[in-house]
């Protein structure tokens, strides 16, 4: 790895990457929730939160994110595939076909009338699994120093 | 199982048993406990005499593989126990001889055992058997077997080259005859030969007569050493001497000629096959004999001679099946070429074994077999040299022998064939007794070589590696005394075999020719009269006699000098122009070169689909489905269109992730152009991280070098991308084009109806995603994980230096 000559400034891009991955990571959850009836889902959200998440290691080193998001992202995969997979297998308890999706709707607390779906366990299960691996992919070749 | 069956196998069932005697029972010679075999077999099947020269024929079935009509049938008529009787004859004393000339100490005795009885077995089975794929089965046993005893001493080079050349050669006849067989069974629907006997008009009448004919006269003239197919023999000879004399004299030599016997009743009576067997086995007659004169080892002489001898008896055999022509048995004209194939087969069996033996024990006790080095034996070993005349004499067609009775109904057969007036006999038939009689002359003269360089002359004990040149033991002189006094009895008595087994063969090979009751009358002897076939034998005497005394004169020439066959050239450059030829189609085309695999896998796909649009003329255009195209779509494919193309321009690693990352977004724009909101998203955002992605990675590459440009290759490689884009941009339109031309409908009405009544959501493209299609996605999730993991591996888990798996 080469050595920096000088220590660069980069306080202007630390700061702006505070503010930018607050409102990124809500608008990825935003997708990721709004999937089923507007343009979004599992898949976008997911990149969205991968680029966030990478903007922060841009600003920041690798070491020091590492520390405050301690999450281990392969980890990660596995977790999503089995939320992806346990979706499928729940309805299959029940008599149904694999993969049977149900959805009613429900009084919730402060949200008010909402519907709910088992696809959004689904979709969650995308979600982390394209955040898992998106970073993975990504950290482990920039990891690599020969 | 009957008994016939387990004696058929009982050869390979001793096999199993042999190494255990070996290992076990060192003290005494293995060969001991193989002799009783053949010897109880012999009895066994001499037992059977009575049955079939009564004119019965014994069939005993069991099922092998009875759904494609396979049994493991033997069949029992004259023809196959004649040849039954010769296996387990022969072998007996081939056993006996090899007991005395392989030393229990020095050779490897388990294995010589076993490879001789599995050919003993595979024989017995080759001529038993009525299943024509039972036939071939064993007929490749026999060719296996005869590799491994060919090369049993296999640490010599020439061995394993002989060994290999006549598996080569046999196995390829052998798969000849299997698609021979094969098309027997597609015109008849039966493997039994019988069966196809039976209906034999299903197949003079069948348009694939021919094929199969040639396919299966290529089995056996392989097998046979007939021209040209003969060059494995003489190679064959670097086999130990016992091997020789059973497989090369007496019975593998003659599958060939029991298949052509025994198909006679199947495609006699037709041209072709009188034509092609007789001339192949003149022909084999002619070059074998001319051959042999010219050799200068006892046992190639041998080989040469057994080739010229089975031409002898596979053109008498060509001969005769002109009896299927004229259907008619009484008429002795025809027949008497079946009689002297029958009886020559005999007696070559009885005086060729012989002369193995005595040129195996002339090798054994002087350490040579170059008739240049040797001479004067005469005195020292004197009943190996009579024995040797015998069979010589014999060969060589004198009386009393009984080689002097076959040769005369040979020339017989061979006259009567010029007076049949079928197959355009009456111009062409005179070279038949031509040829014949040429050959016989040189088959004199060989025989006198043999005899008086060998036992007559100066004896040259400075050349021979022996210090002390005597008798042989008489062990090893039993077999061939047995055969020689063979030659003598059959000679002086051939009647005895002619009722015993010459009828009843006769009657096998041409079966359906004699009405029921009816057998052949043969009598076969000595003086027929001042016939043309007398004045013939004494004519080849004497000029055999001619050529023997002018040998020092013809002996200087080229013709002499070069011993080995022409054909040799042929197989030894067909067999390293093929490696050759392979190595360098390989080098060709395997470069190595990823590239190149590209181009013919571009290239291929280019023809593939090109030929099929042709041949199947579905190009067509369809624009009246067309929508109108908007300015800003022509904006967006021209930005699209002039990124792509410039990448092969930039020679710079950045420039051509950059520009490739512009097409990708352009791509964006279209979804979003082309109203796909979810796949403008996704497009966007997996652009971006590809495009980290090669940032990523190109920094750890050199920087691109820049190469010297081959021009052809690169006309080349933009012919290859000029087509593979015009065919595929073909192939959309006019898939395009017949889309809206078949009128049906998009089931993406049904998604659109329900997405919100069955799955409770509007955005269409995830419901489908999610719901509809859900496995799909759970699927390309998986393959995301293991993308990600394959990634980890590669970096993280990759072998540092030296490191060893």
């Amino acid at each position: 790895m080469r050595q920096k000559q000088i220590k660069s400034n980069d306080v202007m891009l630390q700061i702006f990457a505070r503010i930018l991955i607050l409102i990124i990571i809500t608008f990825s959850i935003y997708l990721l929730l709004a999937g089923h009836n507007n343009p979004g889902g599992g898949f976008i959200g997911g990149l969205m939160t991968a680029s966030a998440l990478l903007i922060m290691y841009l600003a920041f080193d690798m070491k020091t994110i590492t520390k405050a998001i301690p999450i281990n992202f392969t980890t990660m995969i596995g977790a999503g595939l089995l939320l992806a997979v346990g979706t499928g297998i729940v309805t299959m308890l029940f008599g149904y076909p694999f993969l049977t999706q149900f959805f009613d709707y429900f009084h919730l607390p402060i949200l008010g009338e909402a519907e709910l779906t088992t696809a959004l366990p689904f979709d969650l299960g995308v979600y982390f699994v394209v955040v898992g691996s998106a970073l993975t992919i990504i950290l482990t070749i920039a990891e690599d120093d020969k | 199982m009957t008994l016939l069956h387990w004696a058929t196998i009982s050869p390979f069932l001793l096999a199993i048993f042999i190494p255990f005697f070996y290992k076990y029972l060192k003290k005494i010679h293995t060969g001991w406990f193989v002799l009783i075999l053949p010897l109880v077999l012999f009895v066994y099947f001499l037992s059977f005499i009575p049955v079939t020269s009564s004119g019965d024929v014994i069939l005993r079935s069991v099922p092998w593989v009875p759904s494609l009509g396979i049994n493991f049938a033997l069949y029992i008529d004259g023809l196959s126990l004649l040849f039954a009787l010769l296996i387990t004859g022969i072998g007996t004393l081939v056993v006996l001889y090899s007991i005395y000339y392989l030393s229990k100490v020095k050779e490897k005795l388990n294995n010589f055992y076993v490879y001789l009885l599995m050919f003993m077995g595979a024989m017995l089975g080759v001529v038993l058997s009525d299943n024509i794929i039972v036939i071939y089965v064993f007929w490749e046993v026999t060719s296996i077997a005869s590799s491994l005893l060919i090369s049993y001493w296999f640490h010599r080079e020439k061995s394993t080259y002989g060994a290999q050349k006549s598996m080569f050669i046999t196995v390829f006849g052998g798969l000849s005859m299997l698609g021979g067989f094969s098309l027997l069974y597609v015109m008849t629907g039966t493997f039994s030969i019988r069966e196809i006997i039976a209906n034999v008009e299903l197949v003079t009448g069948s348009e694939l007569f021919l094929p199969a004919m040639i396919l299966v006269l290529l089995g056996a003239f392989t097998k046979s050493a007939q021209f040209p197919f003969h060059i494995w023999l003489p190679d064959a000879m670097e086999a130990p001497t016992p091997v020789s004399a059973y497989l090369h004299s007496a019975t593998m030599v003659k599958a060939g000629i029991y298949l052509v016997a025994r198909l006679t009743a199947v495609f006699g009576g037709s041209a072709e096959w009188f034509w092609i067997i007789t001339l192949a086995g003149l022909t084999t007659l002619m070059w074998g004999s001319v051959s042999a004169i010219r050799q200068k080892d006892l046992k190639s002489i041998l080989a040469f001679s057994t080739i010229s001898q089975l031409g002898l008896i596979m053109s008498l055999l060509g001969v005769g099946s002109a009896a299927y022509y004229f259907n008619d048995g009484d008429n002795a004209l025809y027949t008497v070429a079946i009689l002297a194939a029958v009886f020559h087969l005999i007696n070559h069996a009885t005086f060729k074994g012989s002369l193995f033996m005595t040129a195996g024990i002339i090798d054994h006790e002087t350490g040579t077999r170059d008739i240049r080095k040797l001479g004067g034996l005469m005195t020292i070993m004197p009943v190996t040299a009579t024995i040797s005349l015998v069979g010589l004499a014999s060969m060589a067609g004198l009386p009393p022998f009984n080689g002097f009775l076959s040769k005369e109904l040979f020339f017989t057969s061979m006259l009567n064939a010029t007076e049949f007036g079928i197959f355009s006999l009456e111009s062409f038939g005179i070279i038949l007794p031509v040829l014949a009689w040429i050959a016989s002359v040189f088959t004199f003269a060989y025989c006198l070589i043999m005899f008086f360089k060998t036992f007559t002359g100066k004896f040259k004990p400075e050349e021979l590696d022996v210090d002390h040149v005597h008798e042989a033991p008489f062990g090893m002189l039993v077999s061939p005394i047995i055969l020689g006094l063979l030659v003598v009895v059959f000679g002086l008595f051939p009647n005895i075999l002619a009722y015993s087994l010459i009828e009843p063969a006769m009657a096998a090979i041409l079966p359906g020719i004699l009405a029921p009751g009816e057998v052949f009358d043969v009598y076969i002897h000595h003086w027929h009269g001042f016939v043309p076939e007398l004045f013939m034998t004494i004519a080849v005497v004497i000029l055999g006699t001619l050529i023997f005394l002018t040998m020092k004169k013809w002996s200087k020439s080229a013709f002499y000098q070069g011993e080995r066959d022409i054909f040799n050239q042929v197989y030894d450059g067909g067999y390293d122009g093929l490696v050759k030829g392979a190595q360098g189609i390989t080098r060709i085309q395997m470069t190595g070169r990823l590239r190149d695999y590209f181009m013919y896998m571009c290239s291929f796909i280019i023809l593939v689909l090109g030929y099929t649009m042709y041949r199947y003329d579905v190009f067509s255009v369809d624009t009246s489905n067309l929508s109108p195209i908007d300015p800003y779509m022509w904006v967006i494919s021209i930005i699209f269109i002039g990124s792509v193309v410039s990448v092969p321009f930039i020679n710079n690693r950045i420039g051509v992730i950059i520009v490739t990352g512009v097409a990708g977004f352009v791509v964006a724009l279209m979804f979003v152009v082309f109203r796909a909101p979810d796949l403008a998203l996704t497009q966007l955002l997996v652009e971006t991280v590809t495009v980290v992605l090669f940032m990523l990675v190109f920094y750890h590459l050199p920087k691109l070098k820049k190469e010297p440009v081959n021009k052809r290759l690169s006309v080349l490689k933009l012919i290859i991308s000029v087509g593979f884009g015009a065919i595929m941009t073909m192939v959309s339109i006019s898939a395009f084009a017949m889309g809206s031309g078949a009128g049906f409908p998009s089931i993406s009405e049904y998604f659109i109806e329900n997405a919100k009544e069955l799955a409770g959501g509007y955005n269409i493209v995830n419901v489908i995603l999610v719901d509809f299609r859900g496995l799909d996605t759970m699927l390309e999730i998986l393959v995301l994980g293991i993308a990600a993991l394959a990634v980890v591996t590669m970096i993280k888990l990759r072998l540092k230096g030296s490191e060893d798996v």
